[in-house]
């Protein structure tokens, strides 16, 4: 039996017997590991006996679909992983790109969802501490944090207080450990009250050789156990986000854990300084399914085992047992391979950060998660059989009967144009997201040049010639619409997103949020979601190098519209304009060349639409309208289709911007989404990254070449740009667009005279000032969370 | 001149204090632990931002207890310039090197975003550059950045220029509107009676480049350079 082979590593000897104690299992153990009984069965024929209690919990939490990916597996292999800049993609703790200049970013973005809805702010602070740590546990030190959020619609308290909940604990846990946030977005619709989304990811930078892996390598090195003491606390918190919720879900708020941002911070100086010690050969925090899933993912990923004493863990309560010490999920805590002989070195660095690490165990041959606890043999257990063997599911799929309507419900009246707009511009939707991003650090570490308020999040690198440049999207209407054509779109606005700023799109990330896959039709809407992302990631040059699954987003059998959020990175060069010679410092190559940004910067300037949307008739128009801001916000419908998206001229649109912002052409660049034509011009007098502030109010005068019709104003069709441009150099746009086939179309002009003025042939239908619209804008969001009664509030100027 | 800079367990705006005090020529800075008394011989201390000690007591509170500041109170005392930048502004506070103390903001939660400040004592090493009433764009980013202290002192405050930057709006006032946490008098930064002591919440480390947003900060750092000209470690104050 393979089970004599192994002798024990650890002092003292153990007990002559071999075979894990037995703790027979009952009904109840079953239904608390969350496994059904068609998987105790594989259980019991890969281990060839009856697993006892820690085995079973150990199998439950090792075969939740929130770590094995059960359901979504087979499905994940279709997404593209490699690129030119790609240096890993899934299966590590976080993507990595080559970023030039012997320089990678590490990077993933992960779900929160489930814990933020029992408790929104340790839920929301939690993730941000997770994601963090999956970064930092790879050598890389993180510079940036953005979010997607999702709630409920705000007119209901409920839904005001998770939204204040959120924000504040992903400030608590952010601004504390010292990163920059780059903002993200915040959408509401009525699916997402009961089931709030709460996407983190987190970008972090490294030396190219200087990256570290989650491998138990080196039979015989000690395995050492750094951080937080481990408590009750998280206990189920993988299976809790494998299942659905229900009344009684309100009991599982012990199963959220509780953040604890300034130890993280410790453990990241700690760990940084370790590492560069040496002295570290291998490392892995401790998220989903604690020790559990880092331990024999470690001893997976370099063909070894692990033989752990519980007895050494720090505990934080006591008479944990064995079942409990492995399923906690207490967080800020990290499993590591010390370098034979080193152990010491690493405990005093982190005495020096006041923590403490802890031999707990050892690396041995045999493949195998051992543990051990008063002296006795708890759990015996093949890495692949927690790993590689967990089951793979096919799960039935089944197009789901549309409960819309195909064509624009009759009787549905379109308000005039101008009161259109300022009702989309007040609503949280698309108004002002200052209230929350307010909150966050976006400065520390003074990387930041474009801060939330652009269409993109951009850092510099301080050591490099070049900068980031982060968006993420996601829109659940398209996809509840049509999930493929969502997930198209959604890859292509955060690429657009990006390249608008002068970057180019690099990689991506996912975070696949969905309800219950058992449900034929959502498994359907996750596989039509795969494909897209595949189609729409292969077209733009982004690969996706890793992400996260959230399936159960479904609460008394309400489930959320398929919701995938994407995170793309690219890439831009602030060297290369200037005569940057190696001696210059950083500050100067800033001065020679900067993001474009959004918002118009000087009047008499020419402003432009560049386009790669395909033709479409007035019948298809009309369809596609149906998934639009206005057709929810103003006609309070949705019926048809999400726009067209052509992704060859999408990619088209993507170089060109390039292009014509490395010429130094653009003044402005910014995407058309949501809201369409006439919501991205007023953007561009609104809104502007909160580390710029901007001078005096400017308008614009825009002289349209379509009749002001709802559609043409406030559609979504994709591939669009606003820019502006000094007017020596929109013949070159002009050229340059024409030389990619894209179309470029002159609008009007950027006015010093503050207003906002719309025509058709030569007459005008909107005018408004810009201030007006400015407040508008502006308190859209905050009037739902600002009490009135609040100085602050009322003290503060629109622009303050 | 060699800057100082303290390193507390939770400090995460020490890297970026180091960049802007070793950034201008003939400058240079180094770490000060704060389990260490060794000043290292330095020409300044600055306290940088953050959550020192995870601030779970009061902000800053634990931190002022810390050894390195038992040397920093000597430093301070003998005319050394000291700065406390958030978090350190907080713990000079609490370490009584300056008075008054930093309360949660009126609004209640965390703000970061640019602030303008009206220099109203250029006479300390650390505004030595700026012109008397000279504005500066400088970000804020703190939940506990309201000052409160008591009206005799605000007034002996007043009364002795120790009032060092006031939060003004963009025609310069300091008004209501331009006060983003509920501080008494729009007061931003303050000094002791000596001046050699400086504490304010706006973070000038972070405006050190038009990219960034502003390079205003810059004159708070080409001030500290200025000291390496005078024979005294502080320049001689009226």
């Amino acid at each position: 039996m393979s089970l004599k082979k192994s002798k024990s590593t650890l002092e003292p000897a153990l007990p002559n017997k071999l075979i894990p104690i037995e703790e027979k299992i009952t009904v109840a153990d079953l239904k608390a590991s969350g496994l059904t009984d068609e998987e105790l069965k594989k259980i019991v024929q890969i281990l060839d006996r009856e697993p006892n209690r820690t085995e079973l919990g150990i199998f439950g939490v090792m075969w939740s679909e929130h770590c094995s990916y059960k359901s979504s597996r087979i499905h994940l292999k279709q997404l593209p992983t490699q690129g030119p800049f790609v240096l890993q993609g899934p299966g590590e703790n976080a993507g990595i790109i080559d970023i030039g200049e012997g320089w990678v970013a590490v990077f993933k973005i992960e779900s929160h969802n489930h814990p933020s809805f029992i408790e929104p702010f340790q839920g929301a602070a939690t993730g941000v501490g997770g994601i963090l740590r999956d970064i930092f546990t790879m050598g890389a030190r993180p510079v940036a944090v953005l979010d997607s959020l999702r709630f409920g619609s705000l007119s209901e308290p409920q839904n005001q207080g998770i939204l204040r909940g959120v924000v504040s604990g992903i400030a608590h846990y952010g601004n504390c450990f010292g990163v920059a946030n780059l903002g993200g977005e915040t959408r509401f619709e009525d699916c997402y009250a009961a089931n709030p989304l709460v996407n983190a990811f987190a970008l972090g930078v490294a030396r190219r050789e200087a990256i570290f892996y989650g491998q138990a390598s080196g039979v015989g090195n000690t395995v050492m156990y750094v951080g937080a003491k481990t408590g009750r606390d998280g206990i189920h918190g993988a299976t809790m986000a494998s299942e659905e919720f229900c009344a009684a879900s309100e009991s599982k708020r012990p199963n959220v854990q509780v953040g604890d941002p300034f130890l993280e911070k410790l453990l990241l100086e700690a760990c940084l300084e370790a590492m560069a010690s040496g002295a570290i050969l291998g490392i892995q925090d401790m998220g989903a399914a604690g020790l559990t899933s880092s331990s024999s993912e470690m001893g997976g990923r370099a063909g070894t085992g692990v033989d752990l004493d519980l007895d050494r863990v720090p505990q934080r309560e006591t008479g944990m047992s064995a079942y409990e010490l492995m399923l906690s999920e207490s967080q800020e805590r990290m499993l590591l391979v010390s370098a034979p002989g080193r152990e010491a070195e690493i405990s005093a660095i982190f005495a020096k950060w006041g923590l403490d690490a802890v031999a707990v165990g050892k690396v041995i041959a045999e493949p195998m998660l051992r543990v051990r606890q008063h002296g006795r043999l708890m759990a015996e257990l093949p890495n692949d059989a927690l790993t590689n063997a967990a089951p793979r599911y096919d799960r039935p799929a089944a197009q789901p009967v549309p409960d819309w309507p195909r064509e624009r419900p009759t009787g549905l009246r379109d308000p005039e144009p101008g009161e259109a707009l300022l009702r989309l511009l007040a609503s949280p939707e698309l108004a002002s997201k200052r209230w929350i991003y307010e909150q966050y650090d976006t400065s520390v570490r003074t990387n930041t040049l474009l801060a939330p308020g652009a269409d993109a999040g951009v850092i510099r690198l301080k050591d490099t010639h070049g900068g980031l440049a982060i968006s993420l999207e996601g829109n659940g209407r398209y996809c509840r619409l049509d999930p493929r054509q969502g997930a198209r779109l959604a890859v292509a606005e955060a690429a657009r997103n990006v390249a608008v700023t002068g970057a180019m799109p690099v990689a991506a990330t996912n975070c696949l949020n969905f309800a219950n896959p058992e449900k034929p039709e959502v498994m359907w809407q996750f596989r039509e979601t795969i494909a897209g992302l595949a189609e729409s990631c292969k077209a733009l040059g982004t690969p996706i190098t890793g992400g996260n699954v959230s399936f159960y987003n479904e609460t008394m059998g309400n489930g959320i519209y398929p919701t995938p959020i994407v995170g793309i990175v690219g890439i831009i060069d602030l060297g290369k304009q200037s005569n940057r010679s190696s001696n210059t410092t950083f500050i100067d190559v800033l001065s020679a060349a900067l993001p474009i940004q959004s918002s118009f910067q000087h009047p008499g300037n020419e402003i432009w639409l560049l386009s790669g949307a395909p033709a479409m008739n007035a019948d298809e128009t009309a369809r596609r309208f149906g998934s639009s801001e206005y057709a929810k916000t103003v006609l309070g419908a949705l019926w048809g289709e999400p726009p067209a998206l052509d992704l060859q001229q999408e990619a088209a649109l993507h170089k060109l911007l390039r292009e014509t912002a490395a010429q130094g052409w653009l003044a402005s660049a910014h995407d058309i989404s949501s809201g369409g034509l006439a919501v991205a011009l007023a953007e561009c007098l609104l809104a502007h990254p909160i580390n710029h502030p901007p001078g005096p109010l400017l308008g614009l005068e825009c002289e349209l070449s379509e009749k002001p019709a709802a559609e043409n104003l406030f559609g979504e069709t994709a591939s669009r740009v606003i820019i502006s441009c000094r007017a020596e150099h929109a013949a070159k746009i002009l050229a340059a667009s024409e030389r990619c086939g894209l179309r470029a179309h002159k609008l009007g002009r950027v006015t010093q005279e503050p207003r906002f003025i719309l025509k058709f042939q030569g007459r005008s239908f909107m005018d408004f000032p810009v201030s007006d619209m400015v407040s508008i804008w502006s308190q859209g969001l905050s009037r739902w969370l600002e009490p009135a009664a609040n100085p602050d509030s009322l003290n503060r100027g629109v622009w303050a | 001149m060699k800057t100082g800079i303290i390193v507390f367990p939770g400090s995460n705006c020490d890297h970026d204090a180091f960049t802007a005090a070793s950034r201008l020529p003939g400058q240079s800075a180094v770490w000060l632990w704060h389990q260490s008394r060794d000043l290292q011989g330095v020409d300044a201390v600055i306290l940088p931002g953050g959550f020192s000690y995870g601030d779970y007591l009061r902000t800053g509170a634990l931190a002022s207890y810390s050894p390195i500041l038992e040397s920093v109170r000597g430093f301070a005392r003998g005319g050394g310039p000291v700065l406390g930048i958030c978090n350190g502004f907080q713990i000079l506070c609490e370490a009584g090197l300056l008075p008054g103390a930093l309360m949660p903001n009126a609004g209640g939660h965390f703000i970061c975003r640019p602030v303008r400040l009206r220099v109203e004592n250029a006479t300390t090493p650390f505004t030595s550059a700026c012109a008397p009433g000279q504005t500066l764009t400088v970000p804020i980013a703190h939940g506990d950045g309201n000052y409160y202290c008591s009206p005799a002192e605000l007034a002996s405050l007043e009364g002795h220029g120790q009032v060092v930057f006031r939060y003004v709006d963009e025609n310069e006032n300091p008004s209501p509107a331009a006060n983003p946490n509920g501080s008494l008098a729009n007061i931003a930064g303050i000094c002791n009676p000596g001046r050699n002591v400086v504490g304010l919440m706006p973070h000038p480390e972070r405006a050190i480049e038009a990219g960034l947003g502003s390079s205003d900060g810059l004159a708070i750092f080409q001030s500290l350079a200025r000291l390496a000209s005078f024979d005294q470690p502080v320049p001689v104050l009226k």
